[in-house]
């Protein structure tokens, strides 16, 4: 019988074909926790007894969520992360270094056919280079610190087949997002998706990342992105799935007229074209997150913005996704257009996406922004709305004070 | 593992993380601040009301988004002896077992809050005896069994020192 992409991933590892809805123990391959989950995962390793990391070249942790400290508790926090990185001889990634999994990807801590555990629930991101990447909690993680394996239950798996190709201006977030909306928030619940088709053959590392990252929100375990015309800075065998391989679902879309797609408030899943949505006013706009601040979402941005002003009583504020992101930007202008058009910089990681520092809004405020979650309270006010769309639809509002359509003002 | 049995608190579809515990009370290490919190958003009566065996009762898919473990720990931390609902997101039902918090998937429940609920874990059988009902839920994986058994993974590893293989199968 054919197998998944999962199936055939986690069969290697377990040295024994495998099929869904099996559970089985398995090694992984690299672990990675934030400052979000990473204190809790150090005090259960110490309670497990833990005195050794499996593997200390194979566990990354990264200060990014509340970075820097806005008080000293979480900069105490961040202090217990130094030491027991410092103690173990693992990677640590500091205040600036960027977004974990963004990390993850730039410095080659995940690779194809990898199992990786991240304490974080954005992890399927990784699947866009054909890793089973999954979140876990602290508890999970540390284990996998002590013992160098997971126990796992065999996802089944989702195909959904993009047909056709995006028109300018529309992006792989507005085509996740459109997906978010049509699948669900757990209509992928417990299970691995794979996005495949002619619509992705195209896309960049970067673009496959956010579509993976907001698999998320589908609810699936893991995500893979078909590896066709990827090109990775290392030679590597594509996983494919076997053309006879079982799906609990398979969804087909034709989406060459996709126009941009808008998350309204309070949920990922409430998704509808822009037009709906298009006038409404805005306070706040921001381009961050792990699911569209690299290079080509600032880009996207800049795009929109070079030679404007943002509009008057707007705020823009943007967190690249990483420090070698940001560099990239400096050196080819885009940061400049964006500083002149009005943005607001501040440090490469998770920023006002996660509310806990730097660019909470206010009660009754509307806020653009290309994160991942709209969840009331989400980004650290429970009175205010919060609007999911791409870099360019952000971009385009922050320029008219309303939400817009980039297409109007390209 | 015993029957528990305490007063339902009811809550809906869709109950996220962020919703349990929001990210800005997650950064410490203070369980009892993070109780003191737990489903503010949601409820602000909660942390106040809640008494300890109390049971958390809600329907699909609670405890999506965020891999945050401090939503199971605030929720144990505040009293709550078992959480009861029609689905779990799968990270929030990993962690709870994880950190010795029960939880039973019961899909066709109908239990109101106030109502004196009993869970006998072993059995999977939750019955709500105000309105004189039973419902089966949904059989936990062995390995979950196990870990559960001990309290959670962490008294799991202490005790074992490994996963142990057999409980997989």
């Amino acid at each position: 019988m054919g197998q998944t992409i999962a199936e055939k991933i986690i069969s290697r590892h377990a040295g024994r074909p495998v099929v869904a809805n099996e559970i089985v123990i398995v090694p992984i391959d690299g672990a990675m926790a934030t400052d979000a989950t990473a204190p809790l995962a150090i005090r259960a390793f110490r309670s497990m007894g833990g005195a050794r990391l499996w593997n200390p070249n194979r566990v990354a942790l990264v200060i990014d969520h509340a970075a820097p400290a806005p008080n000293e508790q979480i900069s105490n926090l961040h202090g217990l992360m130094r030491t027991f990185a410092r103690e173990m001889g693992c990677i640590l990634y500091d205040v600036g270094e960027g977004i974990c999994h963004q990390l993850m990807v730039e410095h080659d801590h995940v690779r194809p056919g990898d199992i990786f555990l991240g304490a974080d629930s954005h992890t399927p991101t990784c699947g866009a280079l054909g890793a089973f990447a999954t979140g876990v909690g602290s508890t999970d993680l540390a284990a996998a610190w002590l013992t160098g394996k997971t126990w796992l239950k065999i996802p089944t798996s989702i195909k959904i087949v993009l047909e056709g190709s995006l028109r300018p201006g529309v992006s792989a977030k507005d085509l996740v997002l459109f997906l978010v909306g049509r699948i669900g928030s757990d209509g992928a619940r417990y299970q691995a998706v794979e996005f495949t088709g002619a619509a992705i053959r195209s896309l960049s590392l970067a673009s496959r990342m956010t579509l993976a990252n907001m698999a998320a929100e589908m609810g699936a375990k893991t995500a893979f992105v078909e590896m066709t015309g990827l090109t990775l800075p290392y030679s590597y065998e594509p996983i494919q799935a076997d053309p006879d391989a079982v799906y609990h679902a398979v969804f087909s879309f034709a989406v060459s007229d996709l126009r941009p797609q808008v998350a309204i408030p309070h949920a990922p899943d409430n998704v509808v074209s822009i037009d709906t949505v298009a006038g409404t006013p805005i306070h706040m706009a921001f381009i961050g997150s792990c699911t569209n601040s690299r290079l080509e979402d600032l880009q996207a941005a800049a795009a929109v913005l070079r030679g404007h002003k943002l509009a008057p009583g707007v705020r823009l504020i943007i967190a690249p996704a990483s420090r070698q992101v940001f560099t990239m930007a400096v050196r080819d202008g885009t940061i400049d257009a964006l500083a002149e058009a009005g943005a607001t910089f501040i440090t490469p990681g998770c920023g006002p996406c996660v509310g806990t520092h730097q660019g909470i809004p206010g009660d009754g405020e509307h806020v653009i922004t290309s994160t991942n979650r709209n969840f009331r309270g989400r980004m650290g006010n429970p009175r205010a709305s919060v609007y999911l769309a791409s870099p360019a639809v952000v971009a385009a509002s922050a320029l008219r004070g309303v939400i817009t359509d980039p297409a109007d003002v390209l | 593992m015993s029957i528990l049995r305490g007063i339902a608190h009811v809550y809906g579809d869709n109950i996220d993380t962020d919703r349990i515990i929001p990210g800005k009370y997650t950064k410490t290490l203070d369980d009892h601040l993070l109780a003191s919190h737990v489903l503010e958003d949601l409820d602000p009566e909660f942390a106040r009301k809640v008494r300890p065996g109390d049971i958390l009762v809600a329907g699909h898919n609670f405890g999506a988004g965020s891999s945050r473990e401090q939503a199971a720990i605030a929720l144990k931390t505040a009293g709550i002896s078992v959480v009861v609902a029609r689905s779990f997101a799968r990270i929030f039902y990993r962690n709870a077992i994880n950190i010795g918090l029960p939880l039973v998937e019961t899909p066709d429940h109908a239990i109101e809050t106030g109502h004196l609920v009993a869970v006998d874990l072993e059995q999977g059988m939750v019955i709500d005896e105000t309105a004189g009902r039973r419902y089966s839920s949904t059989r936990m994986p062995p390995v979950m069994v196990a870990i559960l058994r001990e309290g959670g993974l962490v008294n799991y590893l202490r005790r074992y020192g490994d996963y142990n293989d057999v409980e997989a199968r």
